[in-house]
């Protein structure tokens, strides 16, 4: 008993000391970001990696999350002769939580294991520590830009994500199981809402992106410089970067639409 | 600016070593690395600090340069001390030092050209053609100006550990720092740096500090060695003084004998209660 307070004790201590590392890092971080205006070299570079590396994946998801939905939405739909809903019902699906959600779960695993594994490697290999003994702060320098990258492109990937989820649904319920084509985007035109379902699903995207980048960039920097240490380093960032996505998805859901 | 300059030309007219270390004590994990270490650094001079592994040689080096900071004492660096430092001041004073790292901690992501002239972007505005001539002189000081184009991948060790070097340099430092520089490196290669090390202190003016457990090549171009065990200066002098010493824990180290005051075997319960006893 006694020894399962002590663990639960040092557990717990050791949680709240990662998170303040975590909170005074991103503190640094935010600092940084004078660096990056400076320099927007630093930061276009990794939107490419962050970003345009990560575009194919979602792009293929969002293609096929979108037909999955149109294919389920229009079995359910025809039992009660509303298959003329079905761009609404896919579109707001993907606005509002597939495109966000899936988008993050896919960055964190896609470009969130990337730069925790980069970053811990760097570690690993003393690069940080060469950065530092020139004078040059890796925060500001190395993970400052990767943050931005990563926050800015969120949203930009939900937004790909749901389109091509739009156009997937559109090709199977219009194409393949022949839902009116003006019935699909009139309804979806009039129903959906440009601040409620395209807005907050970018705010939920800019959410997610700080969240999963942040997590990704703590861990690396974070991690034990070891293989083994950039390894767990790697498998924690996508886990806890999932799991912080579905919760918040949950919270901002709860306070979005009520 | 110029009082400045004028203040440090003083310091260097002096005997007034460039780094002084005083009363350092360090622990981590639980465990003590140093216990009231004082050392003195001369300036223009390669100074060793030797050991055996996991004496906190590296260790000593950061505390040096300001990435770890100590329980107690001070590290003063030209009469500075390191850790009272700002962050912004810590970060000029890192201009004037250089570091080798044991695995050359290169990035990975830019050439040999590229790695030099990194330190020069960051801190100079130099143009461009003169920012390459420097470059180009830097490599030409450690061998490699034809090598410029490879990535940190394509250099074998003894090579990524020169280019490491010549970003050191790059800047024009005061003091070098040296972390185990000799440590898997060929013959060859371990012979060409123990001259570039020499060289380039003796051409540059400048201050090195070496760490290395590697007593022969460490004695050939040292001026001064520190040795240091459980977290104590054991005995320091020139290493000819060092290789003759009479203390046995030194003789056993400068001379790579197996047994010893550091006894050959970790500490471990009876052999035969081992083998027969109770399975532990």
């Amino acid at each position: 008993m006694k020894a399962a307070l002590a663990r639960l004790g040092s557990a717990t201590l050791d949680s709240v000391g990662t998170l303040g590392r975590a909170a005074l890092l991103l503190l640094r971080i935010l600092e940084g970001q004078a660096e990056v205006a400076r320099k927007p070299r630093l930061l276009l570079e990794q939107l490419f990696s962050v970003g345009v590396l990560t575009v194919l994946i979602v792009a293929v998801s969002g293609l096929f999350v979108g037909m999955v939905l149109s294919l389920q939405g229009y079995y359910v739909l025809s039992q009660f002769a509303a298959e003329s809903t079905l761009g609404v019902m896919v579109a707001a699906s993907l606005l509002r939580e597939l495109g966000p959600v899936v988008t993050a779960l896919l960055f964190a695993g896609r470009a969130g294991s990337a730069l925790t594994a980069e970053i811990g490697l760097m570690k690993a290999t003393e690069q940080l520590s060469g950065l530092e003994m020139m004078a040059v702060d890796p925060v500001r320098r190395v993970l400052a830009p990767r943050f931005l990258a990563g926050f800015l492109a969120m949203p930009l990937l939900a937004v790909l994500f749901s389109t091509l989820g739009v156009l997937g649904g559109w090709f199977v319920g219009v194409g393949l199981l022949g839902v009116d084509d003006g019935t699909w985007w009139g309804q979806m035109q009039a129903r959906i809402d440009w601040s409620e379902d395209l807005g907050n699903g970018v705010v939920k995207s800019l959410v997610f992106g700080f969240v999963c980048t942040w997590i990704a960039v703590f861990r690396g920097y974070d991690c034990v410089p070891t293989s083994a240490g950039v390894s767990r380093a790697t498998t924690r960032t996508v886990v806890h970067a999932s799991l912080a996505v579905l919760g918040l998805d949950f919270v901002l859901t709860a306070l979005m639409f009520r | 600016m110029r009082e400045s300059m004028s203040t440090a030309e003083r310091r260097e007219e002096t005997d007034e070593p460039l780094v002084r270390i005083r009363d350092l004590h360090f622990r981590r994990g639980g465990r003590t690395i140093f216990e009231g270490v004082d050392m003195d650094i001369p300036r223009g001079r390669v100074t060793a600090i030797m050991g055996p592994s996991g004496t906190g040689k590296t260790t000593l080096l950061k505390l040096i340069g300001g990435q770890l900071a100590p329980d107690r004492g001070t590290i003063e660096v030209d009469g500075r001390n390191v850790h009272a430092l700002s962050r912004r001041a810590l970060y000029r004073l890192r201009t004037r030092m250089g570091m080798l790292f044991q695995s050359g901690a290169l990035l990975t992501d830019l050439d040999v050209f590229e790695n030099v002239a990194f330190p020069l972007r960051e801190h100079t505005r130099l143009n461009e053609p003169m920012l390459r001539k420097l470059v180009l002189l830097k490599l030409e000081a450690v061998g490699l100006r034809g090598a410029r184009h490879l990535m940190p991948a394509q250099l074998s060790g003894g090579m990524a550990r020169r280019v490491a070097l010549a970003r050191a340099m790059a800047l024009d430092p005061m003091m070098i720092l040296y972390d185990e520089p000799f440590t898997g490196q060929d013959p060859i290669s371990m012979g060409v740096l123990v001259k570039l090390i020499r060289r380039l202190n003796d051409a540059a003016r400048l201050t090195s500090i070496l760490v290395s457990h590697d007593v022969q090549e460490t004695c050939a171009i040292a001026d001064w060695v520190y040795v240091i065990s459980d977290g104590k200066v054991i005995e320091s002098g020139p290493p000819r003084r060092l290789l003759e010493s009479g203390s046995e824990w030194t003789r056993q180290f400068m001379h790579g004998l197996p047994d010893g005051p550091v006894p050959f075997h970790y500490p471990a319960p009876d052999l035969e209660r081992d083998l027969f006893g109770e399975a532990a």
